[in-house]
C-alpha cells in the first residue's frame, strides 16, 4: 500500500469518474466504487449532449458559462468521444421575437460563439428542418458519449494506480464517533471484474477521505452516514427517445424558454428527442409513461417533420440528481439550477471526512471533479496540481485516428471507420489481432475485436460490453448480434455463463423496446422473436428452462436411409439451391 | 386487355405457395402477386408442426396433441386431414430434399441456439444431426463466423442431456479472407471448389475444408456444420466431404441469410413454374374492387399505375408483421392493409407486448381469424367476402413461435384455403 492517503469515491457515474482520474493524477491512492456497471446511473441515460451554454444563457448564466469552457476542454480532452456537430436555435413562426434577441444576446455575454442564420440557410444545412422554421442562432453544441467518456476516466485513474470496483454497492458508511473511516461495500458477484457464481462477499474499506457522487442517491449515502440533515436531491425525470436513422446532423433546439420537447441531438448513426422533467420519488422506481414517448414526435415533428413517419427503437429515462439550496422554495423542478454544490458534512453536520458533490451537469463533470479534488486535497493536507484539463483522455491522446484503418486491418471502410471513431488512438492497440476479425454487430458495425476489448474490460457482463461497444444497440436492437456477443464469452467463460449473460442481454434489450412497438420496429421484434423463439427454440431450451425432453427415443430416429458409408451418404438425393435468386 | 384467372393468390412466401401449388392442381388458372422476398431468407427451413402444449415436454405426436388445442385455434377450425393434406402437398413439392415423411412423430433437431428443438419436417442436408440419434457428434465452427461457437453449443446440449456424446472445435476456414468476410462468401467458395492454399498445397476448398476437420472428427459419427455447405451445388458439398471424412455431415439450420429457407424459395419457385402458376412479382396489391360482399379485382400499384387484376377466387398469404401482411402504428392501429380485414387487438399499443422475452406476446396473435373456409371474419364473425380466404402468417389467434406450428399452420391453411378456392372457381365456371 502506499503512503498516500487513501481516498473512496462512491459512484462511477461522470462525476465520481471524474473525481477518481483527478485524484489519481495527482497522486492520491483512489478506490471508486460503484453499484452497478460504470454509468449504471443518469450518466448512462442522459441525452449526450455537449453543452454550449446555449440553453441556459438566458436563464442561468453561472452554468452556462461553465459549459462552454468545458465544451472547449472536452473537445480537446476528450476527441474521441465528442462528436463536433454544431447546434442550432430554431425559432417558428409561433416564437417570441424577444427571446430570439435575449437568446442572442446572453449567448454573447456568457462569450459563447453565435451566429445568426435565415431559415434557407439553416434549411441549407439541415433539409429536414420545417418549412417555416425563421431563422436560427448557430452555437457549438456537440454530441458526447457518456460511456466511452466514463470509461475512459476509469481507464485513466487506473493508469495512474486507482482502483476501479464495479457491481459493489455500498451498504454502509463506517464511522468512528464523528468521523468517517470508510464504507461497507457487498460484491454482487465476488470481487474484481464480474464474476459468476461465487457467493456474495462483503468487504470494508477503509479510507481516510470519502466522496459521495451518487447523483440521485446522495440522500440515500447520506442516510447511511447517520446525517442528521437531509441532502435534499430532488429527483427530475426525463425522456428519450431514439430514432432509427439520423435525420439532422446538428443538434436543433427550440429557441423557447424551457419546455418539453424540444431538442434533437445526433448520435452515431441515430437521432435522439428530448425531453421532459417531472419531479419524482424515487429515482429507482418511477412510472415511464406512453404520454412522454408521443410529446416527443408531436412537438418535435413542429421542428422536423419527417420524425413523424420515422421509427423510433427504443426510448429511455433517466433522472436529473438536482439540487436545491435549502431555502429557495422552488416549486418547479424545471427551475432548478443545473450548477453543483459541494456539501462539506463537517462543516454542514459536524461529521467529518466527508463531502457529498450534488446537482451539475455531464458537460461539467470535469470541472467538479477538479473542485471537489481540490478541496479534498486541501483538507488532507496535499499539495498536487488539477492536470485533467491538459492531459488528454486514453484515447485521445494522438492523431494516429486519422490513418487509414482499413487497409491496416483489412476491414471494410464504413466499419473501419467506425471502430476508429469510438476507439481513437487505441485503435491500433484493440484492431491489431492475429485471427479473423469479423463483424459481429452490423447495426453499429462493432467488431470481434471490440467486443472482446469490452470483455477485458467488464468481464461476462454482456449489458456492459454494449455500453462500451454499441454492440446491439441499433436498429435490430440485438435480433442478430445478441447470441454472437455471447459466443465470444465462451472459452474464458463456461457454457453456463455465457448463456446466463445472453439471456440477461436478451432479455434487457426486449424490455427496453416496449416503448417503440408499433409499425416497423414491433415488425423487427416479430423477426426477433421467430429468430430467437422458433428458430433457435430458446424459450423451450431445455438446458435453461422448464422444459424438460425425458425421452430423446419418442422422437423421429431417422428415414433408415441415412448413415452414410463414407461414399455418398445422404447427400445424394439433395436438390441444392438454383442461383439468379 | 383485362388480366383474369380463376385464383389469385397475394403473397409469395411459403403460405401463398403452397395455397397457388394447391390451387393450381386441376384446371383452374392460377397468379400468385407477390411484392417483396418472403420471410424464407430469415427461416431456418425446417417445417414446424406442433412442438408444444402448455406442458414441460415437446409433443412427441404433433398429430395426436391437435385435439387438445382451443377450438379457435386454426388447426383445430382446419381440422387434421387438412394438416396432413398440406404436408402431403408440400412433400410432393419438394420430393427427396426434405425428409420426416415417414413418420407422424416430431423429430428433434440441434438448432444454431443450442437448444434442441422438434419439427415435422427438416431438409435432407439437416438429417444426420436427429437429436434421438445416439451417434456421437462433431460441430464444427469457424472463427470467421460469428454466428456460434461449437464449444459453447456442444456443451450447452450435453446440458440437455443429450443422447450421444457431442464435441465442438472452432477453425479456420481454408485459404485467405478478408477479415470480415461473409458467410455467403465461403458458401460459396464451397459451392464452386475453388482453390486454395492449404497447408503448403493448393487444393479445392472442399478438400481442403475436410483436411482441417479430420483430426478432430476422433469418435464422432457425425459432424455438424452452420448451414453453408453450398449453395447450388449443397448435395455435392456433402458428398464430397462425407467421401473425406468417412462419417455422416449434416448443417445446423442458421439465422439470415438461411441458405436452407433460400433453397426452399428456389424449390418452391420451380414448382409453381412447372405447376403453370403466373408469377407477378415485384409490385404490391394495395387496393380491391367489390360488388357487395364479392372482390372482382385487386388492384397492383405497378409503379405508379394502378392495375386490376381480376379472379373467382382471391387468397390473402401476405404473412405477419414481419412479412408486412399485418400493419400497426402509434394510435393503437393493427390492420390488414389490403382488404382492412377485421384484427382483434387492443387499442392500447402497451398492451400488444409483454416485458418478459419469452412471456406471452399478444402481438404473436395478431392476425385474421378465420372460418373453416378459412375466410376472413369481420368483427361480428361474418365472412369478410365470400370470395376471401386466407393462409400463413396473416391468420392469428395463437402464438406460434411458443407452440412451434409457424410453417405447420401455413402449410394447413394454405391447403385449405388452395382447395376450396379451386372447387368453387370450377363451380362457377359450370354456372356461368
Ligand atoms: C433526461 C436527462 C438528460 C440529460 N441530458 C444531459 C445532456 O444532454 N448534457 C449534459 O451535460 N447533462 C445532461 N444531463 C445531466 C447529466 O446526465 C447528469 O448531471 C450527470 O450524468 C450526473 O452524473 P453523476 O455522476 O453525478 O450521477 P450518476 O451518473 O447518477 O452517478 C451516480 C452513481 O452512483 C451510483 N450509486 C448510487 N448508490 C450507490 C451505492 N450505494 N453504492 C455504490 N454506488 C452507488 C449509481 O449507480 C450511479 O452510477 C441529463 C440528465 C437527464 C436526467
Ligand atoms: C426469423 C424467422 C424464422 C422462422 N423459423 C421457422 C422455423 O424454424 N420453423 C417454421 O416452421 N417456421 C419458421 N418461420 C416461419 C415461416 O418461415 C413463415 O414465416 C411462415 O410460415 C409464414 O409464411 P407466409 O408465407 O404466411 O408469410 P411471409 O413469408 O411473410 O410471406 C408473405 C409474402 O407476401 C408478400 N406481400 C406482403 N404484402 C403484400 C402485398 N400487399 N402485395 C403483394 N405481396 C405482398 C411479402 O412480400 C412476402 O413475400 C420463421 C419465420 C421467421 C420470420
Amino acid at each position: 500500500m502506499s503512503s498516500q492517503p487513501h481516498v473512496l469515491v462512491i459512484g462511477g457515474g461522470s462525476t465520481g469518474c471524474g473525481i477518481a482520474r483527478d485524484l489519481a493524477m495527482r497522486g492520491l491512492d483512489v478506490t471508486l466504487v460503484e453499484q452497478g456497471n460504470l454509468t449504471h446511473g443518469t450518466t448512462g441515460r442522459m441525452h449526450g449532449l455537449l453543452h454550449s451554454g446555449g440553453r441556459y444563457a438566458v436563464a442561468d448564466q453561472a452554468s452556462a458559462k461553465e459549459c462552454m469552457i468545458e465544451n472547449r476542454i472536452l473537445r480537446d480532452i476528450a476527441s474521441h468521444c465528442v462528436e463536433e456537430t454544431g447546434g442550432l436555435f430554431v425559432k417558428r413562426p409561433e416564437d417570441s421575437e424577444e427571446y430570439f434577441q435575449k437568446k442572442l444576446e446572453g449567448c454573447k455575454e456568457c462569450d459563447i460563439p453565435v451566429e445568426v442564420l435565415s431559415g434557407e440557410e439553416a434549411r441549407k444545412e439541415e433539409p429536414y428542418l420545417a418549412k417555416d422554421v425563421e431563422k436560427a442562432i448557430r452555437v457549438p453544441d456537440g454530441a458526447v458519449d457518456p460511456f466511452r467518456l466514463c470509461v475512459a476516466n476509469a481507464a485513466s485513474a487506473e493508469e495512474h494506480g486507482a482502483r476501479i470496483e464495479t457491481h459493489a454497492p455500498v451498504v454502509d458508511v463506517l464511522k468512528e464517533g464523528d468521523e468517517v473511516v470508510g464504507v461497507e461495500v457487498e460484491h454482487e458477484s465476488g470481487p474484481g471484474k464480474r464474476v459468476h457464481r461465487e457467493p456474495g462477499t462483503r468487504e470494508e474499506i477503509r479510507a481516510d477521505y470519502v466522496v459521495n457522487a451518487t447523483g440521485a442517491w446522495a440522500g440515500q449515502i447520506g442516510e447511511m452516514a447517520g446525517l442528521e440533515k437531509e441532502i435534499e436531491v430532488r429527483p427530475g425525470k426525463g425522456v428519450m427517445t431514439i430514432m432509427n436513422t439520423r435525420q439532422v446532423d446538428t443538434v436543433i433546439n427550440r429557441c423557447k424558454p424551457k419546455g418539453d420537447a424540444d431538442i434533437v441531438v445526433p448520435h452515431e448513426t441515430t437521432a435522439i428527442l428530448g425531453t421532459t422533467d417531472v419531479e419524482v420519488d424515487d429515482p429507482e422506481d418511477y412510472p415511464e409513461e406512453q404520454w412522454e414517448v408521443d410529446l416527443m414526435i408531436d412537438t418535435l415533428k413542429e421542428l422536423v417533420p419527417i420524425i413523424e413517419e420515422a421509427r423510433t427503437i427504443r426510448s429511455f429515462w433517466g433522472v436529473r440528481p438536482l439540487y436545491e439550496p435549502p431555502g429557495t422554495g422552488t416549486s418547479d423542478s424545471t427551475d432548478i439550477t443545473r450548477d453543483f454544490f459541494l456539501l462539506d458534512h463537517a462543516d454542514r453536520d459536524g461529521v467529518e471526512n466527508f463531502t457529498s458533490i450534488v446537482g451539475g451537469k455531464f458537460t461539467t463533470y470535469r470541472m467538479m471533479g477538479e473542485d471537489i479534488s481540490d478541496h479534498v486535497c486541501d483538507k488532507l493536507g496535499v499539495d498536487a496540481e488539477c492536470r485533467t484539463d491538459e492531459v488528454p483522455l486514453p484515447g485521445s491522446d494522438d492523431f494516429s485516428v486519422l490513418r487509414d484503418y482499413m487497409d491496416e486491418f483489412g476491414i471494410r471502410s464504413p466499419i473501419g471507420r467506425r471502430s476508429a471513431q469510438r476507439l481513437g488512438s487505441r485503435t491500433d492497440e484493440v484492431l491489431d489481432v492475429d485471427g479473423p476479425n469479423p463483424t459481429v454487430c452490423e447495426c453499429e458495425a462493432v467488431t470481434r475485436a471490440e467486443v472482446q476489448d469490452g470483455i477485458e474490460g467488464s468481464g461476462s457482463d454482456l449489458n456492459a460490453v454494449r455500453l462500451r461497444t454499441r454492440a446491439s444497440m441499433g436498429n435490430c436492437q440485438g435480433a442478430f448480434c445478441c447470441h454472437r456477443m455471447a459466443s465470444e464469452l465462451y472459452d474464458e467463460y463456461d457454457e453456463e455463463t455465457a448463456y446466463d449473460a445472453w439471456d440477461e442481454l436478451y432479455q434487457e434489450r426486449w424490455k427496453g423496446e416496449r416503448h417503440a412497438m408499433w409499425g416497423r420496429q414491433l415488425s423487427q421484434a416479430a423477426l426477433k422473436y421467430s429468430l430467437h423463439g422458433t428458430t433457435m427454440n430458446r424459450d423451450k431450451d431445455a438446458a435453461t428452462t422448464d422444459t424438460v425432453i425425458s425421452d430423446f427415443t419418442a422422437f423421429d430416429t431417422g428415414a433408415g436411409a441415412s448413415p452414410s458409408d463414407g461414399t455418398a451418404g445422404t447427400a445424394a438425393t439433395d436438390g441444392g439451391r438454383r442461383g439468379g435468386d | 386487355m383485362a388480366i383474369r384467372e380463376d385464383v389469385i393468390v397475394i403473397g409469395g412466401g411459403l403460405a401463398g405457395s403452397m395455397a397457388a401449388l394447391e390451387a393450381a392442381d386441376g384446371d383452374a388458372s392460377v397468379r400468385l402477386i407477390t411484392h417483396k422476398k418472403s420471410t424464407l431468407r430469415h427461416a431456418s427451413g425446417l417445417i414446424d408442426v406442433l412442438g408444444y402444449l402448455d406442458e414441460e415436454e415437446p409433443v412427441a405426436d404433433p398429430f395426436a396433441a391437435i385435439s387438445e388445442l382451443p377450438d379457435d385455434h386454426p388447426y383445430s377450425i382446419a381440422g387434421e386431414a387438412a394438416i396432413r393434406d398440406g404436408l402431403a402437398r408440400f412433400d410432393e413439392a419438394v420430393g427427396d430434399t426434405y425428409l420426416g415423411s415417414h413418420t407422424d412423430s416430431n423429430a428433434l433437431l440441434p438448432t444454431f441456439g443450442g437448444a434442441v428443438k422438434p419439427t415435422a419436417r427438416y431438409p435432407a442436408a439437416a438429417a444426420a444431426g436427429l437429436a434421438s440419434d445416439s451417434r456421437d457428434m462433431l460441430i464444427v465452427g469457424f472463427e470467421e463466423l460469428t454466428e456460434y461457437n461449437a464449444g459453447m453449443l456442444a456443451d450447452h446440449l450435453d446440458a440437455a442431456d443429450v443422447p450421444f456424446d457431442v464435441e465442438g472445435v472452432e477453425l479456420n476456414f481454408p485459404g485467405e479472407y478478408a477479415h470480415d468476410s461473409r458467410v455467403t462468401r465461403f458458401a460459396k467458395r464451397l459451392d464452386i471448389n475453388e482453390d486454395v492454399d492449404h497447408d503448403g498445397q493448393t487444393m479445392g476448398a472442399r478438400q481442403a475444408l475436410a483436411d482441417a476437420v479430420a483430426p478432430h472428427v476422433g469418435d464422432a459419427e457425425r459432424v455438424g456444420f452452420p448451414a453453408f455447405l453450398g449453395d447450388d451445388h449443397t448435395a455435392d458439398v456433402r458428398a464430397d466431404l462425407e467421401r473425406e471424412l468417412g462419417v455422416d455431415v449434416f448443417e445446423i439450420p442458421m439465422g439470415p441469410p438461411s441458405f436452407p429457407g433460400m433453397r426452399l424459395a428456389d424449390q418452391l419457385k420451380d414448382a409453381l413454374d412447372d405447376a403453370g402458376v403466373h408469377i407477378s412479382a415485384g409490385n404490391p396489391v394495395i387496393n380491391y374492387e367489390a360488388d357487395g360482399d364479392e372482390i372482382e379485382a385487386v388492384i397492383v400499384d405497378s409503379k405508379g399505375r394502378e392495375v386490376p387484376y381480376h379472379a373467382e377466387e382471391f387468397i390473402l398469404a401476405t404473412g405477419g408483421l414481419v412479412g408486412k401482411g399485418i400493419d400497426s402504428d402509434r394510435d393503437g392501429t393493427v390492420e390488414e392493409p389490403i382488404f382492412d380485414c377485421h384484427i382483434p387487438h387492443s387499442d392500447d399499443r402497451y398492451d400488444w407486448f409483454d416485458e418478459e422475452a419469452f412471456g406471452n406476446q399478444p402481438f404473436a396473435h395478431f392476425g385474421v381469424r378465420i372460418d373453416e373456409g378459412m375466410r376472413p371474419l369481420d368483427a361480428d364473425g361474418e365472412p369478410e367476402f365470400a370470395n376471401l380466404r386466407a393462409a400463413g402468417g396473416v391468420v392469428g389467434g395463437t402464438d406460434p413461435v411458443t407452440e412451434k406450428s409457424q410453417s405447420g399452420i401455413s402449410l394447413t391453411t394454405a391447403a385449405v384455403a388452395g382447395q376450396r378456392a379451386r372447387e368453387r372457381a370450377a363451380k362457377r365456371e359450370v354456372s356461368q
